[in-house]
């Protein structure tokens, strides 16, 4: 199976963690990803306000560029990515003369974009193409005994129309951790906003975010945390420095990338899943279990 | 909050530009609070999301213009995902930043961050930071 596939800024620099163990993982499971040539910034939010046709047009490029390399599927596992660049196909797909103005604006482009690349996660790729089940025969060392709390944040699932999961109770995250042999433990946090990008302007705000959503994952038992995005991830762990001085009672807690459990559990070599790019680091908990 | 009402605000421009730019229709909101009760920047914000919708309704310009709350908003979803009548009012609220941001505003101040909010945070936090609060 190949796939063409969009990193995105941060997967190549502070979520590197989350790239080299994906591609460790999908080779594990005969999946050979091709990096979009010339890809470039999605922008990472999408465009809210109707008449703001201009920053779809970096989503839209990568869309292009996919057609350029002979596909008609684009594969993306930065939560905020995925978000961004399926929205924008979604405007393109329902208003033609969105498409007819943006197309214009990009003449000299060779492709024209004709709203038929389709936009996929990398976990609804892993469960409806790959199969769990086929992921589950290919397990070399399970992640027994580990208490798993996957956290999806919100550009995963919401809006309702753009997610391939429950908005208000989704369970991919956790069914994935449970055939990786972990155990899934499910927390009321698991969908509230860790504060995105109010990280650059009130840290103040994700160090309270941070303390309700990982001392709620730790109450139901959870050891290390599970996430699919790289600015929960930064915000989740890094920002335990600033959530341990704002609440002296706060125990911190590791978090990975989902992919980084998928290349454990699939025998890849330690140097892909680069805890060196980590706060908190997460092998004590996994050398504790017998994982590393 | 003492707040004054008049005909004048309520047929104000403000108004249509925000059901414009958020492609939302102000009226069919009843003020259930589901969107309120939800959402997880609540106790941050001193207009909370079901009295902006009323505010813009009224056409109180004023009022919502010189809010925090339209600054502490994430663009989450939750209140979107929830609301009965189907109303986007992470659209509403992003309408808001957009008619102070297009009058060259800036919320955040990229000059003025200090070298470590700039060095340390990922690219993701920088470019959907600025795309949201600069105009």
């Amino acid at each position: 199976m190949k796939l063409s596939y969009f990193p995105g800024c941060t997967l190549k620099n502070h979520a590197k963690n989350f790239e080299d163990s994906a591609i460790c993982a999908l080779k594990a499971l005969d999946v050979d990803v091709q990096e979009l040539e010339r890809w470039n910034c999605c922008g990472t939010v999408f465009s809210l306000t109707t008449d703001d046709l201009i920053h779809h047009i970096a989503p839209v490029r990568n869309l292009i560029r996919t057609k350029e390399q002979d596909s008609d599927k684009l594969m993306t596992m930065c939560a905020m990515c995925y978000n961004t660049l399926k929205r924008s196909n979604q405007r393109m797909r329902s208003n033609p003369d969105d498409l007819d103005i943006i197309n214009d604006l990009m003449y000299r482009e060779d492709v024209k974009y004709a709203g038929d690349v389709e936009v996929l996660h990398l976990l609804e790729i892993l469960k409806n193409d790959i199969k769990f089940t086929s992921i589950a025969h290919k397990i070399t060392k399970p992640l027994k005994g580990l208490q798993v709390a996957s956290y999806y944040g919100c550009y995963l699932v919401r809006p309702a129309e753009i997610g391939f999961d429950d908005a208000e109770n989704p369970v991919i995250l956790d069914e994935l951790a449970a055939v990786l042999g972990a155990t899934a433990v499910d927390f009321p946090f698991k969908v509230e906003c860790c504060g995105a990008y109010l990280t650059v302007d009130k840290p103040e705000v994700i160090a309270d975010r941070t303390y309700q959503i990982v001392t709620s994952a730790a109450k139901q038992g959870a050891e290390i945390m599970a996430v699919s995005c790289p600015l929960c991830a930064f915000n989740l762990d890094h920002r335990q420095k600033e959530t341990s001085a704002k609440y002296p009672d706060f125990k911190g807690m590791p978090v990975v990338y989902f992919t980084q459990l998928m290349a454990i559990a699939l025998g890849c070599p330690e140097k892909s899943l680069r805890f060196e790019l980590h706060h908190i680091d997460p092998k004590p908990i996994l050398k504790n279990k017998g994982l590393i | 909050m003492r707040t004054n009402l008049s005909r004048h605000k309520l047929l104000d421009p403000f108004v249509a530009k925000v059901q414009e730019l958020s492609g939302q229709n102000l009226l069919i909101c009843y003020q259930c609070g589901k969107c309120s009760a939800g959402c997880p920047a609540v106790h941050e914000m001193d207009i909370l999301p079901n009295q902006i919708i009323r505010f813009a309704q009224l056409g109180l310009k004023d009022e919502l213009l010189a809010s925090k709350a339209i600054w502490v908003c994430a663009s989450c979803m939750t209140c979107n995902v929830r609301c009965p009548k189907g109303i986007n009012i992470a659209e509403i609220i992003e309408a808001l930043r957009q008619i102070l941001l297009r009058q060259r505003e800036d919320h955040v101040k990229v000059e003025k961050l200090d070298g470590s909010e700039r060095g340390d945070v990922p690219p993701i936090a920088l470019i959907s930071n600025f795309r949201k609060f600069t105009s």
